[in-house]
Protein backbone atom coordinates (compact mmCIF):
# COMPACT_ATOMS: atom_id res chain seq x y z
CA UNK A 1 0.00 0.00 0.00
CA UNK A 2 1.16 3.26 -0.95
CA UNK A 3 2.09 5.48 1.94
CA UNK A 4 0.50 8.88 0.91
CA UNK A 5 4.22 11.57 1.50
CA UNK A 6 2.85 13.91 4.03
CA UNK A 7 2.20 17.37 2.64
CA UNK A 8 5.08 19.95 3.29
CA UNK A 9 3.99 22.38 6.27
CA UNK A 10 2.90 25.74 4.44
CA UNK A 11 5.57 28.13 4.38
CA UNK A 12 5.08 30.72 7.85
CA UNK A 13 3.83 34.35 6.43
CA UNK A 14 6.45 36.43 6.16
CA UNK A 15 4.28 39.50 4.79
CA UNK A 16 0.98 41.00 5.47
CA UNK A 17 -1.64 41.02 2.59
CA UNK A 18 -2.78 44.13 2.48
CA UNK A 19 -0.86 47.26 1.17
CA UNK A 20 -1.99 49.48 4.11
CA UNK A 21 -3.06 49.37 7.46
CA UNK A 22 -6.43 50.08 8.03
CA UNK A 23 -8.10 48.02 10.41
CA UNK A 24 -7.81 45.24 12.40
CA UNK A 25 -10.75 44.02 10.47
CA UNK A 26 -8.38 43.20 7.31
CA UNK A 27 -5.89 41.12 8.95
CA UNK A 28 -6.33 37.28 9.30
CA UNK A 29 -5.38 35.52 13.05
CA UNK A 30 -2.34 34.64 11.03
CA UNK A 31 -0.84 38.28 10.03
CA UNK A 32 -1.78 39.31 13.75
CA UNK A 33 0.76 36.63 15.18
CA UNK A 34 3.00 38.02 12.40
CA UNK A 35 2.93 42.03 13.69
CA UNK A 36 3.45 40.52 16.94
CA UNK A 37 6.23 38.00 16.26
CA UNK A 38 8.00 40.79 14.42
CA UNK A 39 7.53 43.33 17.37
CA UNK A 40 9.07 41.46 20.00
CA UNK A 41 12.49 41.70 17.65
CA UNK A 42 11.64 45.71 17.33
CA UNK A 43 11.58 45.83 21.15
CA UNK A 44 15.09 43.90 21.38
CA UNK A 45 16.29 47.23 19.17
CA UNK A 46 14.58 49.63 21.85
CA UNK A 47 16.67 47.64 24.63
CA UNK A 48 19.93 48.34 23.03
CA UNK A 49 22.10 51.01 23.83
CA UNK A 50 21.65 52.21 20.42
CA UNK A 51 18.33 52.34 19.31
CA UNK A 52 18.29 52.83 15.92
CA UNK A 53 18.52 50.51 13.08
CA UNK A 54 19.18 50.88 9.43
CA UNK A 55 16.24 49.72 7.82
CA UNK A 56 13.94 52.51 6.61
CA UNK A 57 16.50 54.69 5.36
CA UNK A 58 15.31 56.84 2.92
CA UNK A 59 11.67 56.26 3.16
CA UNK A 60 9.73 59.20 4.23
CA UNK A 61 6.79 58.93 6.60
CA UNK A 62 4.35 61.33 6.83
CA UNK A 63 2.32 61.81 10.70
CA UNK A 64 -0.68 63.50 9.54
CA UNK A 65 -2.74 64.33 13.33
CA UNK A 66 -5.75 65.96 12.71
CA UNK A 67 -6.58 65.04 16.42
CA UNK A 68 -4.84 66.00 19.49
CA UNK A 69 -2.72 62.96 20.33
CA UNK A 70 0.51 62.78 22.84
CA UNK A 71 1.16 58.79 22.93
CA UNK A 72 0.21 57.99 19.74
CA UNK A 73 1.85 60.54 17.82
CA UNK A 74 5.19 60.23 19.67
CA UNK A 75 4.88 56.14 19.79
CA UNK A 76 4.71 56.56 15.86
CA UNK A 77 7.66 58.90 15.63
CA UNK A 78 10.25 57.41 17.78
CA UNK A 79 9.34 53.72 15.82
CA UNK A 80 10.04 55.76 12.47
CA UNK A 81 13.11 57.54 13.81
CA UNK A 82 14.22 53.94 15.35
CA UNK A 83 14.30 52.63 11.88
CA UNK A 84 15.75 55.39 10.23
CA UNK A 85 12.69 57.01 8.15
CA UNK A 86 12.69 60.58 7.75
CA UNK A 87 9.62 61.75 9.55
CA UNK A 88 7.45 64.63 9.60
CA UNK A 89 4.29 66.11 11.41
CA UNK A 90 1.56 67.55 10.13
CA UNK A 91 -0.55 69.19 12.87
CA UNK A 92 -3.75 70.42 12.52
CA UNK A 93 -3.38 73.47 14.59
CA UNK A 94 -0.68 74.73 12.12
CA UNK A 95 -1.66 72.95 9.13
CA UNK A 96 -3.71 74.76 5.98
CA UNK A 97 -6.50 72.83 7.23
CA UNK A 98 -7.09 75.76 9.18
CA UNK A 99 -7.74 77.58 5.82
CA UNK A 100 -10.74 75.59 4.91
CA UNK A 101 -8.27 72.45 2.71
CA UNK A 102 -9.96 69.79 2.69
CA UNK A 103 -8.68 66.03 3.75
CA UNK A 104 -8.52 65.40 0.06
CA UNK A 105 -6.64 68.24 -1.31
CA UNK A 106 -4.26 68.40 1.93
CA UNK A 107 -3.59 64.52 1.33
CA UNK A 108 -2.83 65.00 -2.50
CA UNK A 109 -0.09 67.72 -1.73
CA UNK A 110 1.16 65.39 0.62
CA UNK A 111 1.25 62.84 -1.97
CA UNK A 112 2.77 64.98 -4.69
CA UNK A 113 5.98 64.85 -2.29
CA UNK A 114 6.57 61.32 -2.55
CA UNK A 115 6.30 60.11 0.69
CA UNK A 116 6.43 56.41 1.64
CA UNK A 117 3.79 55.98 4.18
CA UNK A 118 1.03 58.19 5.61
CA UNK A 119 0.01 57.91 9.20
CA UNK A 120 -3.34 59.45 9.59
CA UNK A 121 -5.42 60.31 12.50
CA UNK A 122 -8.37 61.52 12.03
CA UNK A 123 -12.03 62.56 13.29
CA UNK A 124 -14.05 60.80 10.74
CA UNK A 125 -14.88 56.84 10.68
CA UNK A 126 -13.25 55.62 6.92
CA UNK A 127 -10.97 58.75 6.56
CA UNK A 128 -8.12 56.54 6.15
CA UNK A 129 -10.35 54.03 4.10
CA UNK A 130 -10.66 57.30 1.83
CA UNK A 131 -6.78 58.13 1.52
CA UNK A 132 -6.17 54.76 0.73
CA UNK A 133 -8.01 55.07 -2.35
CA UNK A 134 -6.55 57.97 -4.34
CA UNK A 135 -2.73 57.52 -2.30
CA UNK A 136 0.02 56.00 -3.52
CA UNK A 137 1.84 55.95 -0.29
CA UNK A 138 1.14 53.22 2.46
CA UNK A 139 -1.30 54.35 4.48
CA UNK A 140 -1.23 53.78 8.50
CA UNK A 141 -4.96 53.95 11.03
CA UNK A 142 -3.61 55.88 13.64
CA UNK A 143 -7.56 55.90 15.00
CA UNK A 144 -9.97 57.11 12.94
CA UNK A 145 -13.10 58.71 14.50
CA UNK A 146 -15.20 55.81 16.29
CA UNK A 147 -14.07 53.29 13.75
CA UNK A 148 -10.56 51.37 14.56
CA UNK A 149 -7.33 52.13 16.22
CA UNK A 150 -5.54 49.29 15.10
CA UNK A 151 -2.03 49.64 16.26
CA UNK A 152 -3.39 49.94 19.58
CA UNK A 153 -5.14 46.38 19.69
CA UNK A 154 -1.62 45.03 18.42
CA UNK A 155 -0.01 46.71 21.19
CA UNK A 156 -2.92 45.26 23.84
CA UNK A 157 -2.30 41.90 22.26
CA UNK A 158 1.37 42.07 22.35
CA UNK A 159 1.55 42.82 26.03
CA UNK A 160 -1.43 40.49 26.94
CA UNK A 161 0.63 37.49 25.18
CA UNK A 162 3.76 38.90 26.83
CA UNK A 163 2.53 38.60 30.49
CA UNK A 164 0.59 35.31 29.61
CA UNK A 165 2.25 33.53 27.08
CA UNK A 166 -1.03 33.39 25.23
CA UNK A 167 -4.17 35.04 24.24
CA UNK A 168 -6.61 32.25 23.25
CA UNK A 169 -8.94 30.99 26.20
CA UNK A 170 -8.09 34.17 28.32
CA UNK A 171 -11.10 35.44 29.78
CA UNK A 172 -10.84 39.59 28.90
CA UNK A 173 -13.15 42.29 30.43
CA UNK A 174 -13.27 45.26 28.77
CA UNK A 175 -15.25 48.24 31.16
CA UNK A 176 -15.73 51.40 30.00
CA UNK A 177 -17.54 53.93 27.25
CA UNK A 178 -18.12 50.99 24.63
CA UNK A 179 -19.96 53.20 22.23
CA UNK A 180 -17.61 56.08 21.54
CA UNK A 181 -14.30 53.90 21.63
CA UNK A 182 -12.76 52.76 18.12
CA UNK A 183 -9.75 50.76 20.56
CA UNK A 184 -13.24 48.54 22.12
CA UNK A 185 -14.19 48.23 18.39
CA UNK A 186 -10.77 46.86 17.26
CA UNK A 187 -9.23 45.48 19.97
CA UNK A 188 -13.23 42.98 20.06
CA UNK A 189 -12.00 42.18 16.38
CA UNK A 190 -8.40 40.64 17.75
CA UNK A 191 -8.49 39.19 20.66
CA UNK A 192 -11.93 37.38 19.20
CA UNK A 193 -9.96 36.34 15.78
CA UNK A 194 -6.97 35.10 18.17
CA UNK A 195 -10.02 33.41 20.25
CA UNK A 196 -10.64 34.85 23.98
CA UNK A 197 -13.19 35.08 25.83
CA UNK A 198 -14.13 38.76 25.52
CA UNK A 199 -16.73 40.24 27.87
CA UNK A 200 -18.02 43.45 27.52
CA UNK A 201 -19.22 46.02 30.32
CA UNK A 202 -20.59 50.01 30.16
CA UNK A 203 -23.83 51.38 31.47
CA UNK A 204 -26.87 50.43 28.62
CA UNK A 205 -26.56 53.69 27.32
CA UNK A 206 -22.83 53.41 26.10
CA UNK A 207 -23.06 49.32 24.96
CA UNK A 208 -23.70 49.68 20.76
CA UNK A 209 -25.89 47.85 18.97
CA UNK A 210 -24.70 44.87 17.24
CA UNK A 211 -22.35 43.86 20.17
CA UNK A 212 -23.43 40.44 20.20
CA UNK A 213 -22.61 39.57 17.25
CA UNK A 214 -19.30 40.53 17.45
CA UNK A 215 -18.94 37.27 19.27
CA UNK A 216 -18.53 39.32 22.69
CA UNK A 217 -20.54 38.98 25.91
CA UNK A 218 -22.44 41.67 26.87
CA UNK A 219 -22.93 42.80 30.48
CA UNK A 220 -24.27 46.09 32.14
CA UNK A 221 -23.05 43.88 35.85
CA UNK A 222 -19.36 45.21 36.34
CA UNK A 223 -18.76 42.22 38.61
CA UNK A 224 -20.18 39.96 36.28
CA UNK A 225 -17.63 41.11 33.79
CA UNK A 226 -14.66 40.83 36.06
CA UNK A 227 -15.41 37.76 37.66
CA UNK A 228 -12.30 35.34 36.71
CA UNK A 229 -11.02 37.14 34.28
CA UNK A 230 -7.69 37.07 33.52
CA UNK A 231 -6.93 40.53 31.56
CA UNK A 232 -9.24 43.66 32.57
CA UNK A 233 -8.89 46.52 29.76
CA UNK A 234 -10.69 49.59 31.45
CA UNK A 235 -11.56 52.33 28.10
CA UNK A 236 -11.05 56.05 29.00
CA UNK A 237 -14.97 58.19 30.10
CA UNK A 238 -14.54 60.17 26.79
CA UNK A 239 -15.09 63.35 28.66
CA UNK A 240 -15.19 65.66 25.59
CA UNK A 241 -18.47 63.43 23.83
CA UNK A 242 -20.14 63.18 26.99
CA UNK A 243 -22.62 65.95 26.02
CA UNK A 244 -25.58 63.55 26.36
CA UNK A 245 -27.07 62.69 29.22
CA UNK A 246 -25.09 58.85 29.16
CA UNK A 247 -24.85 58.35 33.09
CA UNK A 248 -26.05 61.08 35.89
CA UNK A 249 -22.36 62.17 37.26
CA UNK A 250 -18.84 60.91 36.89
CA UNK A 251 -19.28 60.21 40.73
CA UNK A 252 -22.09 57.62 40.42
CA UNK A 253 -20.12 55.98 37.17
CA UNK A 254 -17.16 55.36 39.19
CA UNK A 255 -19.33 54.17 42.07
CA UNK A 256 -21.06 51.85 39.68
CA UNK A 257 -18.55 50.64 36.73
CA UNK A 258 -15.16 51.71 38.31
CA UNK A 259 -12.55 49.78 38.45
CA UNK A 260 -11.62 49.55 42.71
CA UNK A 261 -8.87 47.43 44.47
CA UNK A 262 -12.27 45.77 45.80
CA UNK A 263 -13.28 44.90 42.33
CA UNK A 264 -9.85 43.56 41.01
CA UNK A 265 -10.49 41.15 43.85
CA UNK A 266 -12.73 39.50 41.49
CA UNK A 267 -10.62 38.84 39.17
CA UNK A 268 -7.93 36.19 39.09
CA UNK A 269 -5.62 36.43 41.33
CA UNK A 270 -2.49 37.08 38.68
CA UNK A 271 -5.05 39.49 36.77
CA UNK A 272 -3.29 42.12 34.52
CA UNK A 273 -4.92 45.90 34.38
CA UNK A 274 -4.71 47.79 31.55
CA UNK A 275 -5.78 51.04 30.04
CA UNK A 276 -5.12 53.40 26.56
CA UNK A 277 -4.77 56.36 28.45
CA UNK A 278 -4.98 58.73 28.79
CA UNK A 279 -6.38 57.63 32.19
CA UNK A 280 -9.11 59.78 34.15
CA UNK A 281 -8.14 58.62 37.60
CA UNK A 282 -11.55 58.46 40.03
CA UNK A 283 -13.62 58.34 36.82
CA UNK A 284 -13.24 54.97 35.48
CA UNK A 285 -10.04 53.84 37.37
CA UNK A 286 -9.27 54.27 41.07
CA UNK A 287 -5.68 55.67 41.49
CA UNK A 288 -4.58 52.52 43.40
CA UNK A 289 -5.64 50.33 40.68
CA UNK A 290 -4.03 52.11 38.06
CA UNK A 291 -0.34 52.44 40.15
CA UNK A 292 -0.64 49.01 41.60
CA UNK A 293 1.46 45.77 40.62
CA UNK A 294 -1.12 44.33 38.45
CA UNK A 295 -0.89 47.05 36.12
CA UNK A 296 0.57 46.74 33.08
CA UNK A 297 -0.19 50.58 31.40
CA UNK A 298 3.06 51.40 30.67
CA UNK A 299 4.46 48.08 29.31
CA UNK A 300 1.47 49.47 26.89
CA UNK A 301 2.96 52.14 25.95
CA UNK A 302 6.54 50.70 25.51
CA UNK A 303 5.41 48.18 23.82
CA UNK A 304 3.21 50.52 21.10
CA UNK A 305 7.02 51.87 19.91
CA UNK A 306 7.54 47.95 19.07
CA UNK A 307 4.65 47.33 17.44
CA UNK A 308 4.58 50.51 15.25
CA UNK A 309 8.12 49.37 14.23
CA UNK A 310 6.45 45.92 13.08
CA UNK A 311 3.74 47.90 11.33
CA UNK A 312 5.94 50.05 9.19
CA UNK A 313 8.50 47.43 8.99
CA UNK A 314 6.32 45.03 7.44
CA UNK A 315 4.68 47.43 5.61
CA UNK A 316 7.68 49.02 3.98
CA UNK A 317 8.52 45.38 2.84
CA UNK A 318 5.52 45.11 0.51
CA UNK A 319 2.80 42.63 0.16
CA UNK A 320 2.79 38.65 -0.60
CA UNK A 321 0.89 39.70 -3.68
CA UNK A 322 3.67 41.88 -4.86
CA UNK A 323 6.45 39.61 -4.13
CA UNK A 324 4.23 37.20 -6.37
CA UNK A 325 4.01 39.40 -9.40
CA UNK B 1 21.46 15.84 -5.43
CA UNK B 2 25.46 15.92 -4.86
CA UNK B 3 26.40 16.00 -1.03
CA UNK B 4 29.48 17.85 -0.64
CA UNK B 5 29.55 17.73 3.33
CA UNK B 6 28.08 14.46 5.21
CA UNK B 7 27.68 14.84 9.29
CA UNK B 8 31.07 13.36 9.81
CA UNK B 9 32.82 16.16 7.98
CA UNK B 10 31.45 18.58 9.11
CA UNK B 11 31.72 17.56 12.41
CA UNK B 12 35.65 16.89 12.00
CA UNK B 13 35.80 20.60 10.22
CA UNK B 14 34.12 22.66 13.37
CA UNK B 15 36.78 20.31 15.83
CA UNK B 16 39.51 21.89 13.36
CA UNK B 17 37.82 25.24 13.70
CA UNK B 18 37.85 25.11 17.19
CA UNK B 19 41.43 24.34 17.53
CA UNK B 20 42.20 27.04 14.73
CA UNK B 21 40.65 29.53 16.78
CA UNK B 22 42.70 28.74 19.90
CA UNK B 23 45.68 28.63 17.90
CA UNK B 24 44.87 32.22 15.95
CA UNK B 25 44.39 33.92 19.15
CA UNK B 26 46.04 32.12 21.78
CA UNK B 27 43.95 31.04 23.87
CA UNK B 28 40.26 32.43 25.03
CA UNK B 29 40.85 35.33 26.84
CA UNK B 30 37.82 38.09 25.75
CA UNK B 31 36.91 35.67 22.56
CA UNK B 32 32.96 35.18 22.32
CA UNK B 33 30.99 33.57 18.92
CA UNK B 34 28.47 35.32 18.12
CA UNK B 35 26.47 33.16 15.66
CA UNK B 36 24.29 34.97 12.17
CA UNK B 37 20.98 33.60 12.17
CA UNK B 38 19.50 31.24 11.63
CA UNK B 39 22.02 28.28 10.88
CA UNK B 40 25.05 30.49 12.28
CA UNK B 41 23.82 29.92 15.64
CA UNK B 42 23.85 26.45 16.21
CA UNK B 43 27.03 26.29 14.70
CA UNK B 44 28.35 28.85 17.16
CA UNK B 45 27.03 26.18 20.06
CA UNK B 46 28.82 23.66 18.43
CA UNK B 47 32.51 25.31 17.99
CA UNK B 48 31.50 26.32 21.37
CA UNK B 49 30.61 22.90 22.46
CA UNK B 50 34.09 21.54 21.21
CA UNK B 51 36.01 24.54 22.55
CA UNK B 52 34.93 23.49 25.84
CA UNK B 53 35.68 20.03 24.90
CA UNK B 54 39.44 21.20 23.98
CA UNK B 55 40.09 23.62 27.25
CA UNK B 56 37.33 22.77 29.56
CA UNK B 57 36.67 26.64 29.72
CA UNK B 58 33.36 27.93 28.52
CA UNK B 59 33.23 30.87 26.05
CA UNK B 60 29.98 33.42 25.71
CA UNK B 61 27.65 32.92 22.59
CA UNK B 62 25.55 35.41 21.05
CA UNK B 63 22.86 35.00 18.04
CA UNK B 64 22.62 38.28 15.71
CA UNK B 65 19.26 38.80 13.59
CA UNK B 66 20.94 40.68 10.22
CA UNK B 67 17.57 41.10 8.82
CA UNK B 68 17.30 44.97 10.23
CA UNK B 69 21.04 46.09 8.40
CA UNK B 70 20.28 44.09 4.88
CA UNK B 71 21.08 46.30 1.84
CA UNK B 72 18.19 44.48 -0.51
CA UNK B 73 15.65 44.28 1.69
CA UNK B 74 13.98 48.38 0.90
CA UNK B 75 15.33 48.36 -2.84
CA UNK B 76 13.06 48.63 -5.30
CA UNK B 77 11.94 45.08 -6.83
CA UNK B 78 13.06 42.79 -4.17
CA UNK B 79 9.41 41.38 -2.69
CA UNK B 80 9.08 40.80 0.70
CA UNK B 81 10.67 41.70 3.63
CA UNK B 82 11.85 38.58 5.72
CA UNK B 83 10.93 37.82 8.93
CA UNK B 84 13.02 39.48 11.42
CA UNK B 85 14.00 37.25 14.68
CA UNK B 86 15.42 38.69 18.00
CA UNK B 87 19.05 39.39 18.50
CA UNK B 88 20.55 38.33 21.15
CA UNK B 89 24.07 39.05 22.65
CA UNK B 90 23.80 38.96 26.50
CA UNK B 91 27.19 40.55 26.58
CA UNK B 92 29.45 43.38 26.27
CA UNK B 93 31.25 42.86 23.17
CA UNK B 94 33.10 46.01 23.83
CA UNK B 95 36.96 45.17 23.54
CA UNK B 96 36.11 41.88 23.10
CA UNK B 97 37.34 39.53 19.61
CA UNK B 98 34.33 38.52 18.43
CA UNK B 99 34.52 35.63 16.08
CA UNK B 100 31.31 35.86 13.63
CA UNK B 101 29.81 32.58 12.72
CA UNK B 102 27.68 31.79 9.17
CA UNK B 103 26.81 28.98 7.07
CA UNK B 104 27.82 29.67 3.82
CA UNK B 105 30.01 33.02 2.60
CA UNK B 106 28.72 33.85 -1.05
CA UNK B 107 28.77 37.60 -2.00
CA UNK B 108 30.11 38.58 1.62
CA UNK B 109 26.67 40.92 1.62
CA UNK B 110 25.57 39.19 4.90
CA UNK B 111 29.15 39.70 6.40
CA UNK B 112 28.62 43.35 6.10
CA UNK B 113 24.97 43.56 7.28
CA UNK B 114 26.35 41.40 10.28
CA UNK B 115 29.35 43.66 11.34
CA UNK B 116 27.08 46.69 11.05
CA UNK B 117 25.03 45.12 13.35
CA UNK B 118 27.53 44.32 15.54
CA UNK B 119 29.15 47.80 15.61
CA UNK B 120 25.95 48.51 16.91
CA UNK B 121 26.02 46.92 19.76
CA UNK B 122 29.73 48.37 21.00
CA UNK B 123 33.18 48.43 19.42
CA UNK B 124 35.25 45.21 19.58
CA UNK B 125 38.51 44.71 19.67
CA UNK B 126 38.35 42.54 16.33
CA UNK B 127 36.39 40.38 14.14
CA UNK B 128 36.90 37.26 12.58
CA UNK B 129 34.78 34.94 10.76
CA UNK B 130 34.13 31.36 10.54
CA UNK B 131 31.94 29.92 7.57
CA UNK B 132 31.16 26.28 7.30
CA UNK B 133 31.24 26.83 3.29
CA UNK B 134 32.73 29.31 1.12
CA UNK B 135 30.98 29.08 -2.61
CA UNK B 136 32.81 32.18 -3.54
CA UNK B 137 31.57 35.19 -6.05
CA UNK B 138 32.49 37.68 -3.58
CA UNK B 139 30.71 41.56 -4.17
CA UNK B 140 32.37 43.11 -1.44
CA UNK B 141 35.91 42.94 0.06
CA UNK B 142 35.76 40.12 2.43
CA UNK B 143 37.50 36.98 3.37
CA UNK B 144 37.06 34.16 6.16
CA UNK B 145 39.54 33.67 8.51
CA UNK B 146 38.05 30.08 9.20
CA UNK B 147 36.28 27.78 6.27
CA UNK B 148 35.32 24.16 6.71
CA UNK B 149 35.06 23.84 3.03
CA UNK B 150 35.66 25.40 0.00
CA UNK B 151 33.30 24.51 -2.44
CA UNK B 152 33.58 25.84 -5.85
CA UNK B 153 29.90 26.65 -7.17
CA UNK B 154 28.84 28.70 -10.42
CA UNK B 155 25.77 31.11 -9.77
CA UNK B 156 23.16 29.04 -10.75
CA UNK B 157 23.76 26.72 -8.15
CA UNK B 158 22.70 26.62 -4.84
CA UNK B 159 24.52 25.58 -1.65
CA UNK B 160 22.39 24.32 1.11
CA UNK B 161 23.42 23.44 4.80
CA UNK B 162 21.23 21.40 6.97
CA UNK B 163 21.91 20.81 10.89
CA UNK B 164 20.27 19.15 13.21
CA UNK B 165 19.28 21.28 15.16
CA UNK B 166 16.75 22.99 12.92
CA UNK B 167 16.54 20.48 10.19
CA UNK B 168 17.17 16.96 11.35
CA UNK B 169 19.94 15.87 9.87
CA UNK B 170 23.83 17.26 9.37
CA UNK B 171 24.93 17.83 5.40
CA UNK B 172 25.62 20.41 3.28
CA UNK B 173 23.81 20.02 -0.30
CA UNK B 174 24.83 21.13 -3.86
CA UNK B 175 21.83 21.84 -5.77
CA UNK B 176 20.38 23.01 -9.64
CA UNK B 177 23.50 22.73 -11.41
CA UNK B 178 23.15 25.39 -14.32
Amino acid sequence: MDVAPIAPAAPPLTALRHKHLLGIADLSAEEIVLVLDTAEAMKEVGQRTIKKVPTLRGRTVINLFFEPSTRTRTSFEIAEKRLSADTLNVAIASSSVVKGETLVDTAMNLEAMSPSMIVLRHASSGACHLLARICKAAIVNAGDGMHEHPTQALLDAFTIRERKGRIAGLKIAIVGDLLHSRVLRSNVLLLTKLGADVWVCAPSTLIPPGMKQMGVRVTTRVEEAVKDADVIMMLRIQLERMQGAYFPSQREYFATFGMTEARVRLAKPDVIIMHPGPINRGVEIASEVADGKASVILDQVANGVAVRMAVLYLLAGGTEHEAAS
Amino acid sequence: MPVVMDAERISRALTRISHEILEHNRGLSDLALVGVRSRGVPIAQRLAGDIKNITGEDVAVGALDITLYRDDLMGASVGVAPMVRKTEIPFSIDGRTIVLVDDVLYTGRTTRAAMDALTDFGRPKSIQLVVLVDRGHRELPIKADYVGKNVPTSRQESVQVKLRELDGVDEVLLQGKG
